[in-house]
This record gives structure tokens, sequence and C-alpha cells, in this order.
């Protein structure tokens, strides 16, 4: 079933088949999943918890002896051999079997909790009781399948990360990333928030906080029982939804001037960590071609226009009108929505139009849309409603589309068939926002070295946001694209050593050289006077 | 509407055509025989070893052709007929041209070796030979050993690439350590190591005898003059490529190795250029030599001419010598000129330093005499082009370019840096007392040379 081009191949096949230590691990791992997957028929397991480690463990030595024996007597430096021989990693057989059976376990996981043991008024069942002592011993609450969910995850990223550094052993800035972004999935992505669960007591409940997750990522966290529960938390809440707010405005705003989008999408953020481990074997699927780069641009601008209407119809619908019971009302949140969109739109036409072109369109209309909106919204609907809507309706409908399907099901269940970053790329509203600041005002870029680049394409067909790499490097250009996560794979697999991650100084960091060097002088200035 | 065609749709003639193109509306044709799009030569290492498919070794997606109005024809040319501005193309077809770009490149030297037009003995050059090689050594089954004869790149990248799918190799090699007509002693020698550590079976002063055939015209085996008979399966010969310019014989084209150009990348006959791995200067430029079979120097000529042909005359003037390469694991630069013991010049001196323990080493060229640098070679260090360029152009001492050697550190972030220890190597090596510049991004990015 391989899709790898057969008139290359005439007679044999390349080695594409695992050793033997390789397939006893694949074994283990599979041993391990097939042990949570009997609990999927309802077989009572007496001593839940030796059962869940049990499983755990044998996922993750499964996944490091593979790993072990893929890297540990191979010389440090790019291994990428045979990557589009394998079934799993070029579109074949089991890369469709793999597609089909993390989509399937992400529908059954967001629609259909109740198939893996979730029971809502009594003891769970199934999978999901297994996780139960786990889940008891850190939160002191039974599990969910968010639960279930979250330690798998984070065991992918873990027991992934550590094959990613393995693979990537001689180049620090990947063992550097890989161990933060394992750090905060398992801090503040797992931990944390089940702590914080143990904090919480009759008189007393915060709403679950990964702290690293910045809205619009988290479009449900200006959600009236949210905001309730951290107002009516005391200090703590006000100070937790004080840094939700300031994370917005303040810290990723100057975060992303001084390192680019990276310090986010690929050292810190969760959709990243796991795109970056466990996802590490699909990120030559991306789609290069500028068909795809348009279409990009498009949803991926069009999912933060949503994003920002709907939370703003969100927060609308539950504000007051009577200024003398709350300074914040319907009318004055809904003009300081106005007013910031209207600065920073303005501010970008000013200083910043000459390096926006196309983009300044979408983003003229993604403007003109929200405002237009918004007064729609203030005139045209009742209480609550936005135009006819209700503004809950509007966010069930973001949550089920946006945050169940795209950034789960096709987001991940699709790794093996669209690459590892489709949420990233297509639908990430924060990695849009994201890269909005990294293209106008971040010190960030890919510089190429001079004229080295012989065109080869191994920085593009690595590319997991798909950008055409090589297009700039061959032309001396430096990369600016607002959609780079600076994973630094195009610097590592380049085998002239043309790209290098820098952050500089901002002048001249956009202005292509369009000529490389190696030619005179006066051919230079004549292929720059265009 | 003026006519040009370009034989050969590698870097050169792509390179050319994209910049008439880009300066004029002249109609285009690019004529090969090879592939059907421009793909990148350099990268067909890669899809042997399964990092990248064939069509990702194409830089511009199948509709940038059209959308420029490049057309591009598939045809093999067997002759020139200038006198009536015409190639005769296989099939006894034929093409008028106003200009034409003979951009035909290069084909791998065969020495007259007993055997050397056996079944399972090639080279390593066009998309054919990678198909070729697929068919030769898919797999250790069908092929058991290799054998590599020629100590240069591509046999380098020949002989990882056939590891990669675990097939034994032997790789003869003829100088004492590997490209040592090339690299300086230290480097090669770290390069020998490096190849035996890959468990590639190296032999150094070895020369191939004679290839011999089984009942079925198949190589068998080779012998070498050390009288040592190898069993093998497949024969890589990448001792180096010649232009492929034998269409062109009686021509009225004036030949050389190559097709001899002026610097203006003229041939003897008007309307005629040459450019690439093809084009041999009647005098060789500089340091250079008369041929130049690199990626970037036809990419070059192909800028250059472009502007000829569209009416600016310009000659063909490259800057500062750079090159790079990768040996298995090993990143190579080098900026300037830096000679192997064998081609050094009287003047030329070297400061050398290499890692204790890992595979890191540099190599600084200076004149003895004035100090002035010269050229430095790299490996496991990336360095930045600009500056090597400018402190070229500016003819910086070396001590100068020691100091400041950490504006040109181009390593990816959070590297382990070696200035440190290369400046105290140099001090203990010159007797001097030099401390290194803090990195500077005002330097690094000036805009003025």
């Amino acid at each position: 079933m391989s899709t790898y081009d057969k008139s290359m191949s005439l007679t044999g096949e390349p080695p594409k088949a695992l050793s033997t230590q390789q397939k006893l691990a694949t074994v283990l791992g599979m041993v391990g999943l097939g042990l949570l997957a009997l609990n999927l028929f309802n077989i009572d397991f007496p001593n839940k918890g030796l059962w869940l480690t049990v499983a755990l463990s044998s996922i993750f030595a499964g996944i490091i002896w593979f790993s072990a024996a893929a890297y540990a007597n191979k010389h440090p430096g790019i291994k990428n051999d045979g990557v589009w021989f394998k079934s799993i990693s070029s579109r074949g057989f089991w890369a469709w079997v793999a597609g089909i059976a993390l989509t399937g376990f992400y529908i059954i996981l967001y629609f259909y909790p109740q198939y893996l043991g979730l029971v809502k008024d009594g003891d769970n069942t199934g999978v999901i009781a297994l996780f139960d002592p786990l889940s008891k011993l850190l939160s002191g609450n039974p599990a969910s399948q968010w639960f279930v969910y979250g330690t798998l995850y984070t065991v992918a990223i873990l027991a992934f990360g550590i094959k990613f550094l393995w693979k990537y052993r001689h180049n620090n800035y990947e063992k550097l990333r890989t161990v933060s972004v394992m750090f905060f999935q398992t801090s503040f992505a797992f931990l944390i928030p089940e702590f914080m669960a143990r904090l919480n007591h009759d008189g007393f409940s915060l709403p679950y906080y990964d702290l690293k997750n910045i809205w619009p990522l988290n479009y449900y966290n200006f959600e009236r029982y949210r905001v309730n529960s951290l107002i009516d938390a005391g200090d703590i809440g006000l100070a937790i939804l004080i840094f939700g707010i300031l994370s917005i405005f303040v810290i990723t705003p100057i975060l992303t001037y001084k390192y680019g989008k990276r310090w986010y999408c690929s050292w810190v953020c969760g959709c990243g960590g796991l795109a970056e481990t466990a996802g590490d074997s699909f990120r030559h699927l991306s789609d290069k071609s500028q068909f795809a780069w348009k279409v990009e641009r498009w949803v991926v601008h069009s999912v933060v226009v949503f994003v920002t209407l709907m939370t703003t119809a969100v927060i609308y619908s539950y504000l007051g009108t009577d200024t003398s019971k709350y300074w914040l009302t319907k009318t004055t949140f809904l003009v300081s929505v106005a007013v910031i969109l209207t600065a920073v739109f303005a501010w970008v036409m000013i200083y910043k139009r000459e390096q926006l072109q196309k983009d300044a369109k979408y983003g003229a209309i993604g403007y003109f849309v929200i405002i237009m909106a918004l007064i729609g919204m203030h005139f045209l609907s009742g209480e609550g409603n936005v135009f006819l809507f209700k503004s809950e309706s509007l966010r069930k409908s973001y949550g089920f589309l946006i945050g169940s399907i795209f950034s789960g099901v096709i987001g991940t269940g699709f790794y093996p068939i669209f690459g590892n970053r489709v949420w990233c790329r297509f639908g990430c509203p924060m990695a849009a926002i994201l890269g909005f600041q990294q293209r106008l005002f971040s010190k960030f870029r890919i510089t190429t070295n001079g004229g080295q680049c012989i065109s080869c394409g191994n920085c593009s067909t690595y590319c997991e946001m798909g950008i055409d790499v090589r297009a700039y490097a061959q032309k001396g250009e430096n990369i600016v694209r607002s959609s780079c996560v600076g994973c630094g794979i195009c610097s590592a697999v380049c085998p002239r050593g043309v790209l290098k991650l820098e952050n500089g100084p901002l002048e001249g960091r956009i202005n292509g050289k369009d000529v490389l060097l190696g030619n005179d002088v006066d051919l230079m200035d004549l292929v720059n006077n265009k | 509407m003026e006519h040009i065609v370009i034989i050969g749709n590698g870097i050169s003639g792509v390179t050319v055509a994209r910049h008439i193109r880009k300066l004029s509306d002249k109609k285009i044709t690019i004529v090969s025989a090879e592939t059907d799009y421009f793909f990148s030569r350099t990268a067909l290492m890669y899809v042997y070893m399964g990092h990248m498919k064939f069509e990702h070794t194409q830089p511009y997606e199948n509709w940038f052709w059209k959308k420029n109005r490049i057309e591009l024809l598939k045809a093999f040319v067997t002759s020139v007929d200038h006198k009536n501005k015409t190639l005769i193309l296989s099939g006894d077809k034929e093409l008028t041209y106003d200009k034409l770009v003979i951009a035909t490149g290069s084909k791998p030297n065969k020495f007259g070796w007993p055997g050397q037009d056996l079944k399972g003995v090639q080279g390593l050059y066009s998309k054919q030979d990678l198909d070729q090689l697929e068919i030769n050594a898919p797999n250790n089954n069908v092929c058991n050993r290799a054998v590599i004869v020629g100590g240069g790149l591509i046999g380098i990248e020949l002989a990882e690439m056939l590891r990669t799918r675990e097939i034994p190799v032997t790789f003869l090699v003829r100088e004492n350590s590997f490209w040592n007509g090339v690299l300086p002693n230290g480097e090669s020698q770290m390069i020998s190591e490096h190849i035996s550590e890959h468990h590639i079976d190296l032999k150094l002063a070895t020369n191939l005898v004679e290839i011999i055939p089984d009942d079925n015209g198949r190589v068998k085996a080779i012998t070498t003059d050390k009288d040592e008979t190898i069993e093998c399966n497949l024969v890589g010969l990448t001792a180096g490529v010649t232009p492929n310019i034998d269409f062109l014989k009686d021509s009225g084209i004036e030949l050389g190795r190559g097709v001899k150009v002026n610097r203006l990348l003229e041939t003897n006959i008007k309307d005629i250029y040459a450019i690439g791995d093809c084009a041999e200067q009647h005098e060789a430029i500089g340091n250079r030599r008369p041929i130049e079979a690199v990626w970037y120097t036809g990419r070059m000529m192909g800028e250059a001419l472009a502007q000829t042909i569209c009416g600016i005359t310009t000659e063909y003037k490259p800057g500062h010598w750079f090159n790079s390469a990768k040996f298995l694991d090993i990143e190579y630069q080098t900026y300037g000129w830096v000679f192997s013991e064998r081609a050094k010049k009287e003047y030329e001196a070297h400061f050398h330093w290499r890692h204790p323990s890992e595979k890191i080493c540099l190599t600084i060229a200076y004149h003895t005499e004035t100090k002035k640098f010269l050229g430095i070679n790299t490996f496991g260090i990336r360095m930045r082009h600009e500056m090597f360029d400018r402190w070229l152009t500016n003819e910086r001492h070396i001590d100068y370019v020691v100091q400041y050697l950490k504006d040109a550190n181009f390593d990816p972030e959070f590297y382990a840096h070696y200035e440190d220890e290369i400046v105290a190597s140099y001090n203990s090596q010159m007797g001097t007392d030099i401390r290194t510049k803090k990195k500077s991004w005002k330097r690094i990015f000036q805009t003025t040379k």
C-alpha cells in the first residue's frame, strides 16, 4: 500500500522493515494499549492501580525501546533514512490504520465518553474507571474522560519526547526545546490543574485552569461560569483572571517581540508539544503547495475573526446595562472592544502598511466584520442574543466545530495523513494572532547564509508548517512568515548549514537581498535594481 | 520576438531562463532529455535514502513554467547547425533559435578501465543514474557488496546512500587519505576516520585495475593494484566529471575539455553561449579552475548571462570562492582559498585547530609575510558567509579574523562555541595574545562593506 514512487523501485524494495528489537518494542507498546482497550469491554479489572501502571509503563517502555533500537547505535546527526519508504510515515496502509484509529478515539472521547465508561452519577466503569486511582491520587476526584486523555497525552509527549531527544541529540536547540515542552505538559497542563482541583472544597472552587493556555486557544476562558468561579474564589481566582488577561495583552506581545512566536508554539504549547514529539514522524507530510498556503491564510484568519466575535458575544451576554451596579456594562464593553480593535488596526495601517501586502486585505475584512457585528449585536439582538442566535449556541458551535473537530479529530487524528501541524497551521487562532505579531514586530527571522543554498529541498520537505523554505533560501532572503513556529528543523536538516533562527535587530529584517553572495558587486546592483 | 533556446534544465539553464524572464519578454525554450521539470541534482542522494521523494527535489511547482512563459521541451539534442541557427533533435526534429545557451552540465568520468561499461557499473549524476541505482542496488540481497571508485564528494555521498540500505561498501581512494588533493592533511585525516566509523571499508592509496564480468555481462568482481579481488554487484564510478558536450563535436563551436567561452560566456560563434559545468574559461579566473563543476557557479553564470542577453553586457566575475559539503555527519564549509599540502602556494601558511574529542576542526590560511587572511575551512562549525566575504574583500589580517570569529559563527542557538579554545590554541601556536571580541549584531548586519 506504500505510495512511494514505484518507478524508483523496479526490482526489490529498500529496507523498510523494523529490526527484531523494534518489533518486540512495538509488541510491548501494543500490549499496553491492548490492556487499556480491554477495558472498553467493561472487563472489571481487580487492582486497577496496578493494571494502569502496567499498561502505561508498557506503552512508555515500548516507545523508549523502539527509539533506542532506532537511534542508539547510530552516529549523532540527521537520520531520516527511509522515512518515505515506511508505510506509517508515507501515507501508506499503516498510516491510514493509525489515522482512522486515532480519529475514532477522538470521536468517542469528545462525543461518546459513555463508551469509555464515563458514568454521570455513580462510579465510572471501563477505561475511565481504570484511571480512577491515579486521578484520586492527584486531585482527589474520580477520573473523567479528559483525565484519561490528559494522562495519555502526557505519556505520549514524554515518551516520544525522549525519542525526539535521541534523534536530535546533536542539536542543542532541539534538545532544550523538547525538554521545555515536556516540562510544560507535565507540570502546567497535567499536574498543576489537578493539584488546584485538590484545593477546591464547598466554600471555594477554581475551574480547571491550564495556566499556559492563553485565550483564544482556550476560547472558553471568559465564560460566565468560569469568570464567576474565579471571582468567587477570592484573591487567588482574581490573580488567575488577571494573569489570563495580562497573558493576552502584555506577556504574549513582549515575548513574541523578543523571540518570535516560537516561545509559545514550540517551547510551551501543548498542541505544539504533541506535534513536535508524537507528531515528529509525520512532519514531512504537510502540503507545501501555494494553493495550501492560500487556503491556510483564509481559514486561520477567519477562525480569529470568529473567535473574537464569539468571545465578545459571550461576555456581552452576561454583562448588565445598569452602570450603578457595575462599571462594566454591555455598552462600555462593546465600545472598548471596538476601540481596542480600531487602535490595533490603525497602528498596523499607519506604521506597518508596507509589510502587509495581501494580508492587509484579510486584516481589513476581518476588522470590518467584527466591528459591524459588534454594532449589530447591540442593536439587533434581544437580551443575551447575538443577532437572532443565543451567544451560548454560537459558543457551542465554535466549541464543536473548531475546539473538537478541528483541533482534535482532524488536527491530531489526521497526523499520519496531513502532517503534524494541521491544527496549528489552519485552525489555531492563537497561532494566527502570534503570527500577526511575529510578522509585524518581532526580532525573529530565519536568516539564510549568503549563497550556500543548493536548493536541495530538505528544509521545505521537513517544514511541518508547509512553508516553502527553499523558495526563500535559494534567493538569499530572510524568512519572516507568520506561520513559522520556529521548530528549527529546517536549520537542522540543511546539509549546507544555510538556515539559522535568529533574534536580531528589526532594521532590514524583511528586506530580501534577492541575489546571493559570490557574484561581483556590480551584478548584485543590477539584479537588485529591478 | 527573439527566441532564446537553452539546452539543459539544470541550475545554470534554469537560472538564465528565470532571469531573462525577469528582464524581458523574449520567447524562452528549455530543452532537456533528462527530466520534465527542473530538479536539484544535489538532492538525488536524499531520494535514494528515503528522506525525500523525487518531487521534493523540484524547486518550483509544475505550474510555474507556464505562468512564467518558459517553454519546456523534452528532447535530446543531437547536433547544432549554427549556420541555420537550428538544433537537430533526435527523431529528426528541428528547433530554430535566435540565441542559444548551452548548459548541458557534466557526465561521470571514465578512464578506460577494462569492464567500465558492464551492467552494474555506473556513476551518480543524472536522474537516470538514480533510477539505475534503484535497479542495481535496491537492497543488500540484490547487492551484496558495492565498490566505489574515486574519493571525491560524489563518492562519499554514494557510500552514505548505500550504507542507509545496509549494503557493504568498499571505497577505493587513490590518495593516501580522503580528498587530500583538496583538503589539508588534518582535515583529510579526520574525514578518513569518520568514513571508517561508518563501517565503510576505506582502501586508501588503492587503484582500480579491472572490472570482471560474470557470464551475463554483469559485474562480478573487481581487482585492485594491490592484487586484491573484491566480489561485488555494483561498481560506482565517482572519479570526477567531464563536460557533457559530445553532441557538439564537428559543430564548429570551439571545444577544449568543455565549451570554450570568454568572460562574457560567449563561444567563438555569435549568439551561442555556454554556462555551468560544461563551460570552460579560456583562462582561469584567479585561483579557480577553468571548468567549475559547482552548483553556485552555475547559478552565477546564469545570472550574469541573462543580463548580457537582455542587453546589459555583463562579465562573469565571480566574487570570493566559497563551497560547502557534508561528509556523512560532518558539515564542511569553505570561504576564500585553503589549499591542500599538495596544491599549496609558497606564500600560504595554515593555522589548524581540532577539537580534542569531537569531529570538529578548522583551518585558516594566511599569507606568510603579510599575515593577510586568505581563507578558512570549517568542519562541524557553521560560518556566516557575509562575514568572510567582507573580510576577504577588506583583506583583513589573520589576527583580526581570529579575534572576531564570534561574529562569523552561524551555528544554531545554544550550540557549544569553540572560539575561546580556538583563540587559545592560536595564541600558543602563533605567539600572540589575542582575546575574542563579543558577538555584535551591529557589525554583523552592517550594510556597508
